[in-house]
């Protein structure tokens, strides 16, 4: 069935300062699921999240998303992106910085403070980005994402440097945003946050190792916690 | 030019909320007004020959160096990667980009010019309002030269580098030092090859010669052509897709 799938991956060829980022892959990503993109920092997640946001120059392969070619005019009111370092403006307040991005996406203003609450940056609403801690800066950055109620939502690393309980809480938060119908794509080198998601790919070295439910991988490694389970594959790739 | 009001409010926000960019803005322009007239304090006719086209020249430097610096901030920190996926057009970004600084530069270069015609009594032949609009002409062109030369520094230090590299030797061809037909021919097709030069001819007919003849005109039309041109080659240079 046309459009079963938000972003669909087709032999994606990608070379990054002489080496091959992304070899050759291949991968679909259902619509209306949080899917976790696992793998060491090097394997290629960012590289795979900006081609498909469209910011990343391929080599050969296609990138379709939300049935439109990756990085097309049309795609940017539907698909949002958060870069792995926080990328907000550090000299505004959080109630600047997603008031601006609200603007340019063509979301209200009532909006834009929903979605502050809704990263739980309501009490930091007036403070400026630059005294803030990491963590708050990269749930500025998620608010700027959220905020256009996209259809797709790209996120990179958006739980690094969270104490336990607010990450329990963001993971509620993809999971109700899936569904509510958007497609979340997540990355995270933390193995343990796989168990949240409805599908995972795991990567390494430009290649995709494995993909699949969580129990499916578990039940095919024989592994009962995800990093054994990733350990498992590397050693039989 | 989708984006460009909003991103105009933001970039003004932004500067309201760096002092010491205000400060770099508007008191030194100023200060340095201040400072030639004091030179030039016992060498009358020298502070109102010189004054005028320098009053022109100064805001130039300014939003040259203050916006290629605040467009590489942009480039290297990721906001421009992310303003890249979103429906905002590069010459809307831009564009929001040269009306913050054209405003800041109205702004400074009203001040500046306030500062040297009433509290120091710069005399000039022509009318001071037109001195003001040179400067603020200028004072854009600066801008939107600052944010096309961003595209080629890597780091902040190399963009205040950028500054003797792309702005000294215009300034030492102007024809401030020398007049422009008294530089050897080579020296001479230079200078009028470098937007400055116009700059300072403009304001220098009216400063000195007060007379609005066809001359001043082309170099008001050489001024808005290389800004409208800073403006499409920075739109060249920002790139959707990276490797």
């Amino acid at each position: 069935m046309p459009g079963a799938h938000a972003v669909e991956v087709d032999r994606l060829h990608v070379v990054r300062g002489g080496r091959d980022a992304l070899d050759r892959i291949t991968l679909e990503v259902a619509r209306g699921t949080v899917t976790g993109l696992l793998g060491p920092s090097g394997s290629g997640k960012s590289t795979l999240m900006r081609a498909i946001v469209g910011t990343q120059v391929v080599a050969s392969g296609t990138v379709t998303v939300l049935g439109e070619a990756a990085g097309s005019a049309g795609l940017r009111r539907r698909v949002a992106y958060t870069t792995q370092s926080p990328a907000v403006y550090d000299d505004l307040t959080v109630a600047e910085n997603v008031r601006y991005f609200a603007r340019l996406v063509g979301a209200s203003q009532p909006s834009a403070t929903e979605t502050i609450e809704l990263v739980g940056l309501a009490d930091e609403a007036g403070r400026v980005v630059r005294r803030l801690s990491g963590g708050q800066r990269s749930r500025v950055s998620l608010a700027t994402a959220l905020i256009g109620r996209p259809e797709l939502l790209v996120l990179d690393e958006p739980t690094v440097g969270l104490d336990p309980l607010l990450r329990r809480d963001l993971w509620a938060t993809f999971g109700q945003l899936a569904a509510d119908g958007a497609t979340l794509l997540v990355s995270s080198h933390v193995m343990d946050e796989a168990e949240r998601c409805d599908d995972l790919v795991l990567m390494r070295d430009g290649r995709l190792l494995a993909r699949g439910t969580p129990p499916e991988i578990l039940k095919r490694t024989g592994a009962t916690r995800m990093d054994d389970a990733f350990l498992s594959l590397v050693v039989d790739a | 030019m989708n984006g460009s009001a909003p991103t105009t409010a933001r970039v003004l926000l932004q500067l309201r909320r760096d002092p010491r960019t205000m400060a770099l803005l508007l008191v030194v322009p100023v200060a340095l007004i201040a400072l030639l007239d004091w030179l030039f304090v016992d060498q009358p006719g020298v502070f109102d020959r010189i004054g005028a086209p320098l009053l022109g020249l100064f805001p130039f430097i300014a939003m040259f160096v203050v916006t290629s610096i605040t467009m590489l901030r942009e480039r290297t920190t990721g906001t421009l990667e992310r303003l890249m996926t979103l429906p905002l057009t590069r010459l809307g970004l831009l564009g929001g980009y040269g009306c913050a600084f054209a405003l800041a530069a109205s702004v400074q270069a009203t001040l500046v010019s306030a500062v040297a015609f009433v509290v120091l009594g710069l005399d000039v032949a022509g009318s001071p309002w037109l001195i003001v609009v040179l400067a603020i002409l200028n004072a854009v062109l600066g801008s939107t030269l600052g944010l096309f030369a961003s595209a080629f520094a890597r780091t902040e230090f190399q963009a205040v580098q950028f500054m003797p590299a792309f702005v000294l030797p215009q300034l030492l061809l102007c024809g401030l030092f020398v007049p422009t037909d008294e530089m050897s021919r080579p020296l001479e097709i230079l200078a009028y090859a470098l937007p400055l030069t116009y700059a300072y001819d403009a304001l220098e007919r009216v400063a000195v010669g007060g007379v609005y003849d066809w001359r001043l005109a082309l170099d008001v039309a050489v001024l808005i052509g290389c800004t409208v041109l800073a403006v499409v080659l920075g739109a060249a240079t920002l790139r959707r897709r990276t490797s």
